[in-house]
């Protein structure tokens, strides 16, 4: 009796814990917006699923506690049967109806449209670069990497593609044009994550990684590291600024008559 | 003395295997508290801390980097030390001989052998927080780069980790070697009698968690060898050209860190089953032997328990959607995974089919059994989320994966430990457990873990990333102080009741009320032995067996039950 009280008080905590508020941060694009209603759909399953067991097993303790004989019965096939084949059709039916919601990120060209970024992880900071009116980043050297001088990337200071590269500790990006951002690593894996694009993509030493987006919201979002990278971990943060399209591009022109400036001198 | 301590009974080594894992949990468990502690109270001083730790926590403030080898060490002990060690080296070496009717192992001083290495190797793990450097910080999975080019990637990274690859190549071989005993004496030592088909599902578990282990840690050994390779021999498995770690240029070039990922999850996903499957079969012997009815649909379980242990090895992949890997192979392993999800279903099931017309006995033991399902369906059903590539796009190591796993594997698998102490206890040592401590063991026990790992589920949901020190950096953490202060309280109020059940242990030891032969009416044969068995289990006595492990409730019969080791009745004129 105790029990099944305690089973069936706790299934609906569970529950009520899950639906007490909105926990994801509000979807600031459609794969966010998708991902949601994926999350939904799955919650519903998954939780009806969870409560019927719960009571299930706390109404068979109840009923079995009152009995004064067993039943003897080693099963029933037709019974096994029945609900191999319902979870199958369930588990299987929820990762089917995802799997599009996963491709649209990692698979398929990227937009031609799209503003191209790069991104450096490393123990315990982030860098991007932009390649400029020119579109083609300065190649890499990796003795020249220098995070005092601000060049982490390791930019090939020879190298006249790179003389109208931005290099930022923040992603700016304008709302509603397709990113690709190429990740790279020059340590150990890290992890780009950003909660409001519903986002996460490991980036990997020896590897360049494309992740794909848009943001349609104008805001500041945080980017947390999630692949533990060392004692630093915790604190390798940065922010995602989404601007509205004119700003962005006022930004870039700026930055680019800054950079200039400094080699001007 | 010696003979007592170096012996090669399967019955001792089972109890050293217990004790070495009793040792185990309780330095596991206080770490695990320690974090909690350091996560809501990151800045308070800690003169126990700075005692422990007096460079790490120097003043009694622990630093990240001493946080992060806690963490690695609870990590570390909990699933080699605990998880694996209890269930198979512990119950099962103590009573898969005699549910076979075998008066030992096949191979009894292997099995010795397998049990010293196992110390040795819990030694060689526990030193590393007294190298220079401490314990290694990379968690339990020690993904490279960060765990292959030492010191500079941080403290605990040097001699640290070293010594963590030494323990758990250690554990490895001692694993291997257990496995090949558990197979061999399974199919060579059963009493006539003993069909595969009269098994108890107990043996079914250690059998083919048996087979599990001799694949798996066979891989995470290779693995383990070649990540020491990269750290003192020159090579390049799992490290790329230009790593600039520290300021330095490393010259390696030509490795994958992902190719690391794969060789640790195909052993790290088995390793789950290896956690969960001889549970599981007690779990079904405990729920029939209580509600006095034949375990419901004992072929379908034996065919679960195969199932689990083939697509065990095809489902690695999910631990890797956002880890770089071929977007196709993520869609694969995705589809794997949620078809290994099937089997576990059919267990549940089954296990509401048992009690489902049974009738009730709530003992200590039963309580964990039943709580065992609760938490099963509870850890196991949000593997639906994780499953999917979609939703680890976010939920990838956040703490609703920490939730998960804790539910589904340690949890789930220490109520299982916990039903099989206070079922199997008397017949380990002849006493009983006391009734009543071990009620209110369970109930706060219960009630507690819900509390812990289900808040964690929603952190996980609001973004929290796991392995994080302290959450401070981040705005949007900071709405979550509440969550996690509640947490960290019910963990400390959880991790102390556990006192009561080491109090019950030991007091139950030496005070305990005298057990009888079968005190639980069951009909497997350790219960036709007498309570604890001597030396050779059976007496010099032949066992034959004639009955299924689960006839309860037998219609006609006279007890209500009919033991496995109980003569065929001719039927009457």
């Amino acid at each position: 009796m105790l029990l099944s009280i305690f089973i069936w008080v706790l299934a609906l905590l569970t529950a009520g814990m899950f639906l007490a508020r909105q926990w994801f941060p509000p979807a600031i694009n459609e794969h966010a917006r998708n991902f949601d209603s994926q999350f939904q759909l799955t919650l519903l399953l998954t939780g009806g699923i969870f409560l019927v067991a719960q009571a299930v097993l706390g109404f068979v303790i109840l009923r079995a506690r009152r009995r004064t004989k067993s039943e003897y019965s080693h099963g029933n096939n037709r019974l096994e049967v029945i609900w191999t084949a319902a979870t199958a059709v369930l588990f299987l039916g929820a990762v089917f109806l995802s799997t599009r919601i996963f491709t649209s990120v990692h698979l398929g060209a990227p937009a031609p449209n799209a503003l191209r970024v790069e991104a450096l992880a490393k123990q315990f900071s982030w860098s991007f670069r932009y390649p400029g009116p020119d579109g083609k980043y300065a190649k890499l050297d990796v003795r020249q990497i220098n995070d005092a001088t601000g060049n982490p990337f390791g930019q090939d200071e020879r190298d006249p593609a790179g003389k109208d590269d931005i290099v930022t500790a923040a992603l700016r990006v304008p709302a509603g044009r397709p990113v690709e951002v190429m990740l790279r690593g020059r340590d150990v894996i890290h992890n780009f994550f950003v909660r409001e694009l519903r986002l996460k993509q490991d980036v990997v030493p020896g590897m360049v990684i494309p992740l794909r987006f848009q943001a349609d919201v104008p805001g500041t979002y945080e980017v947390a590291c999630s692949e533990l990278c060392g004692l630093g971990h915790h604190l390798m943060r940065t922010v995602l600024i989404v601007m509205p399209p004119d700003e962005f591009t006022a930004w870039e022109r700026d930055a680019l008559s800054q950079l200039q400036q400094a080699q001007g001198q | 003395m010696l003979g007592r301590i170096f012996s090669t009974d399967h019955k001792v080594i089972g109890k050293q295997y217990y004790f070495l894992s009793l040792f185990s949990v309780m330095i596991g468990l206080l770490l695990s508290v320690f974090m909690r502690f350091h996560l809501i109270y990151p800045d308070k001083k800690v003169k126990l801390f700075e005692l422990l730790w007096p460079t790490g926590a120097a003043g009694g403030i622990m630093t990240p980097e001493l946080y992060l080898s806690i963490m690695t060490m609870h990590g570390t002990l909990m699933v080699f030390f605990v998880l694996t060690t209890v269930p198979q080296g512990g119950f099962g070496n103590f009573f898969l001989p005699i549910q076979i009717g075998a008066a030992d192992m096949a191979f009894p001083r292997l099995n010795m052998l397998s049990f010293w290495t196992t110390l040795l190797a819990l030694l060689v793990l526990l030193g590393a927080f007294f190298v220079p450097g401490g314990a290694p910080l990379g968690g339990w999975t020690a993904y490279p780069p960060l765990s292959a080019v030492g010191q500079i990637a941080g403290p605990g990274q040097g001699d640290g980790m070293d010594m963590w690859i030494l323990s758990i190549a250690l554990f490895s071989i001692a694993s291997l070697l257990t496995s090949i005993n558990f197979i061999a004496t399974v199919m060579e030592l059963r009493a006539p009698g003993m069909t595969l088909d009269r098994m108890p599902l107990t043996v079914w578990g250690w059998f083919t968690t048996a087979i599990i282990s001799l694949l798996a840690f066979a891989v995470l050994l290779a693995a383990g060898l070649l990540l020491l390779l990269d750290r003192w021999g020159g090579t390049s498995f799992f490290l790329p050209a230009g790593l600039v770690i520290n300021d330095r240029i490393l010259k390696n070039s030509g490795g994958s860190p992902i190719l690391w990922q794969h060789l640790f999850w195909f052993f790290g996903h088995p390793e789950v089953y290896i956690a969960i499957l001889p549970g599981m079969g007690l779990i079904s012997t405990i729920l029939s032997v209580n509600s006095r009815r034949p375990v419901f649909g004992y072929k379908a379980m034996v065919g679960a328990m195969l199932v689990i242990a083939f697509l065990g090895f095809v489902v690695w992949g999910h631990h890797m959607f956002i880890s770089g890997m071929s977007p196709y192979s993520s869609i694969a392993f995705s589809v794997l995974t949620m078809t290994v999800g099937v089997p576990s279903a059919i267990k549940t099931f089954n296990w509401l089919g048992t009690l489902w017309g049974g009738q009730l006995r709530l003992n200590v033991a039963m309580l964990f059994a039943l709580g065992f399902v609760s938490l099963f369906v509870a850890g196991g059903i949000t593997g639906i989320f994780l499953g999917q590539p979609a939703m680890d796009l976010y939920l990838h190591d956040t703490y609703f994966v920490v939730g998960h796993f804790h539910l589904i594997m340690g949890v789930a698998a220490v109520f299982a430990m916990f039903a099989g102490t206070y079922y199997w206890f008397p017949k380990m040592f002849g006493r009983m457990l006391n009734e009543t401590i071990g009620k209110i063991h369970f109930y706060i026990t219960f009630l507690g873990v819900y509390g812990i790992f289900i808040p964690m589920h929603v952190a996980g949901l609001a973004g929290n990333p796991r392995r994080y020190p302290d959450f401070k950096e981040f705005e949007f953490l900071s709405d979550l102080t509440r969550l996690h202060t509640f947490i960290s309280h019910t963990s400390f109020t959880v991790a102390a009741v556990q006192l009561l059940f080491l109090f019950n242990l030991f007091w139950s030891l030496w005070r305990g009320a005298r057990a009888s032969q079968n005190p639980w009416d069951a009909t497997t044969l350790e219960w036709s032995v007498p309570s604890p068995p001597p030396h050779d289990n059976f007496g010099g006595q032949p066992v034959a067996v004639a009955h299924g492990p689960y006839e309860y409730s037998v219609p006609g019969s006279e007890a209500d039950f009919v033991m496995q080791a109980a003569p065929v009745k001719e039927p009457s004129a």
